[in-house]
């Protein structure tokens, strides 16, 4: 069965020439349609990259007239993927005022909105409300939980079960089947909760245990120690 | 820094300089070439000839600027083709004469649409004179700087002048339509580049830090007989670049094209007053755009040490007021910054003395997120951003409208979109300061929020103060530290470690050279 691994190869040099085109062609509005070709790609293959999208934005700013709204609504919908990366807002900086009042990108400006102050439940609640936008790039929902999980865990110890189910949207035995999963590969521990249900450990890092970080920083950089060369030589 | 760069930044984007006046060819005749003049070209050129970069450099930084204050305060200089003859109609300096006519006139007159264009040409001819490598002049970097700065700068006035589409008439539309190459963004980005990329400057960084290349340590000067002014420009280019992006909205790719310049260090763009300042402000502004408040402040806190350490000695320049100018702008962002993000602890005491001084009131009105908070990021935000442009030619469909405004409005309402979305953060903070522990149920009672609510708010101030960086990992900016453990909220107290390292090793040196200073004393 060489199917799979040869498709993954072939994606590779896709997004290999794609921003080997960025690279050489910055600055050249000969290149709009690759680009273009390109998102969809990241959309069909799973795959991302931001420097030919932000290129591609670039080149509708300076020639508005050659803009695709369904090509930005695909852009902003990767970028959304890419959180906690601040991509929505660099892709929002270029794209002009007016074409954001349309009805799409408020849409997914008040996602981005929801994501950003860290409302889940409204998130999901909206999300599910604009399927047509987002359901047409795969990979979204798997995305957003993967936000939201870096969030959780840069916020909690341990955090009761009904907070994870809302975060993730993910309930009931779906969410257990899920729970397994983190056990069994990122160290997640489940605990029974005194009377109000699980609480999941998440497993410590330098953000939900900054004491964790502390006994790291006593170095000295190389730029002050080059003072003394001349001393030790 | 052009030293006209922003001159009306304050009262938004209008310019409030006269329309094309008439006050240039009032009593000014383009072939009159008082002696002065003439004396003035006929060395200059000598000097370059001769590669003489320190003679260059003292006229073009003194023997210009008198002579502009003296004979040319408000009339252009004699035209290239009344002094061609002096200088053997050497088509280089002619080019070079131009670039310079061209920047006084921007900087004391108001340029019309023809000398725009032209001077667009101009740039075009000499870049390419550079970029074909036919040159082998040795300029000093002041000039190689303001050449980029110039362009970029006449580039942004462009667009400005012709987004102001509303009081155009129809002649100056019918030359919009006509050359609607000049300054056209493709090709501005396009120079810059090719110019990167053709000096082959950041193949010469990558080799010198591996020592198979000299360039930083000569200031870019090329000793060998070669010429420096490719490879300068190039690298000038690179913070020619970071600046067109900040400009166009595109933070990221500007702080990539500067990447190949270790901004942790000295280098050539530090050699020149303007080009360090320049690159610091765009750097840190960006920044700011991307969240990184800790990386902006870091940046803004040492250039701006630096500029109160030395200013004094740029008192006589030309540039004086400019570098005043951006340094008042500089604190604004650190206002702003160190609002969002109060880490005042990364701040050195002269620059926070400085800035308690002339924002410390502001600040702490920033604090409230109310209304009048607001206005107040709105101010310094507008006061201390780049004059963001739009690119793209105008509709000349009637009715025609004036578009200046949108590129900065866009920029301000997502700034201000951010600031709203942090509004609840400096509530968490001042109670998190006080506490060691507090239940989130205690912590929602006193913020006067519902549990589910705070938890929200708790999150948000951890995606917020966790920032992404340039290599992709996630680097905290959090000035108060806390985890929540099931409904507890337990607060890390985060005492900056103390920095023992650098203390001994300036003890070290210190001690060294009190040895060596009684070496030296002779006993009788």
């Amino acid at each position: 069965m060489g199917g799979p691994k040869q498709q993954q190869q072939q994606q590779q040099q896709q997004v290999g020439y794609a921003e080997q085109l960025v690279a050489v062609n910055r600055y050249n509005p000969d290149i709009l349609p690759d680009l273009e070709n390109h998102v969809n790609e990241q959309v069909s293959s799973q795959t991302y990259s931001l420097d030919a999208n932000l290129c591609l934005l670039r080149l509708y700013q300076f020639e508005p007239e050659r803009m695709s709204s369904q090509i930005v609504a695909r852009i902003l919908v990767k970028a959304l993927m890419a959180m906690p990366a601040p991509d929505f807002s660099l892709c929002l900086f270029l794209i002009p005022e007016r074409v954001q009042m349309e009805e799409q990108f408020k849409t997914l400006i008040v996602l981005s909105h929801y994501l950003e102050t860290g409302r889940f439940r409204q998130f999901w609640d909206e999300a599910g409300k604009s399927r047509h936008i987002v359901e047409a790039v795969p990979g979204f929902e798997q995305a957003i939980q993967g936000y939201a999980i870096h969030v959780l865990s840069l916020t909690y110890q341990r955090v009761p079960r009904s907070v994870l189910a809302e975060a993730i949207n993910i309930e009931g035995l779906a969410l257990d089947k899920f729970l397994e999963h983190q056990v069994a590969n990122s160290g997640w521990i489940i605990e029974k909760g005194h009377g109000k249900g699980q609480l999941i450990v998440i497993p410590k890092n330098e953000f939900n245990d900054p004491a964790s970080k502390r006994n790291a920083a006593d170095s000295v950089p190389l730029e002050q120690i080059t003072r003394i060369f001349p001393i030790l030589g | 820094m052009a030293s006209h760069e922003q001159d009306d930044a304050i009262a938004g984007y209008d310019d409030h300089r006269q329309p094309p006046s008439q006050s240039q060819d009032l009593g000014y005749d383009p072939n009159f070439v008082p002696d002065s003049v003439k004396s003035f070209v006929v060395h200059l050129y000598r000097h370059i000839r001769e590669k003489n970069v320190y003679e260059i450099h003292q006229m073009y930084e003194t023997s210009f600027q008198t002579l502009s204050e003296r004979l040319f305060k408000d009339t252009p200089w004699p035209s290239v083709d009344a002094v061609a003859n002096y200088v053997d109609n050497d088509h280089v300096f002619c080019l070079l004469y131009r670039e310079m006519w061209y920047r006084h006139l921007y900087a004391r007159l108001t340029p019309t649409l023809n000398q725009r264009i032209d001077s667009w040409d101009n740039y075009c001819s000499l870049f390419q004179v550079v970029l074909h490598g036919v040159v082998n002049m040795q300029l000093p970097n002041q000039w190689l700087w303001d050449m980029v700065d110039e362009f970029v700068y006449q580039f942004q006035s462009f667009c400005q002048y012709r987004a102001k589409m509303k009081n155009k008439t129809e002649a100056e539309i019918a030359i919009l339509r006509q050359y609607d190459q000049a300054w056209n963004v493709y090709g501005v980005l396009n120079f810059l580049q090719a110019l990167v990329e053709k000096s082959m400057i950041i193949q010469i960084l990558e080799r010198e830090k591996e020592g198979l290349e000299r360039f930083t340590d000569t200031d870019g000067y090329d000793y060998s007989g070669g010429s420096n002014v490719l490879k300068v420009l190039g690298y000038f280019s690179m913070v020619g670049l970071l600046r067109v992006h900040c400009l166009l909205g595109d933070y990221h790719t500007g702080l990539k094209c500067l990447l190949p310049i270790d901004i942790s260090q000295q280098g050539v763009y530090t050699s020149v007053i303007g080009s360090h300042i320049t690159t610091i402000y765009h750097y840190g502004f960006a920044n700011l755009m991307l969240r990184r408040y800790v990386e902006a402040i870091r940046e803004f806190n040492k250039i701006l040490l630096y500029i109160y350490k030395t200013k004094q000695y740029h008192q006589k320049s030309t540039q004086y007021e400019q570098i005043l100018k951006k340094n008042e702008q500089m604190y604004a962002l650190l206002a702003i910054c160190l609002s969002l993000c109060p880490q005042s602890r990364l701040v050195d005491e002269t620059v926070n003395s400085q800035l308690r001084e002339k924002y410390g009131e502001k600040m702490i009105r920033m604090q409230r997120y109310d209304d009048e908070a607001f206005a107040m990021y709105d101010e310094l935000f507008s006061y201390a951003c780049p004059k963001f442009i739009t690119p793209s030619a105008p509709s000349f469909e009637e009715p025609l409208i004036n578009y200046n405004q949108d590129a900065y409005r866009l920029q301000l309402k997502l700034f201000l979109y951010e600031v709203k979305q942090q509004q609840l953060l400096s509530g968490v903070r001042t109670f998190l300061k006080v506490y060691s522990t507090i239940s989130l149920a205690k912590l929602a009672s006193y913020m006067e929020v519902d549990e589910a609510n705070l938890r929200t708010i708790l999150m948000t101030y951890k995606h917020k103060t966790h920032a992404v960086d340039s290599d992709g990992k996630i680097v905290s900016n959090a000035d108060v530290n806390f985890y929540v453990d099931d409904d507890m909220i337990h607060v890390v107290e985060s005492k900056p470690p103390k920095q023992y390292g650098d203390y001994f090793l300036r003890q070290i040196v210190k001690l060294e050279g009190v040895i060596n200073e009684i070496d030296g004393i002779k006993l009788e």
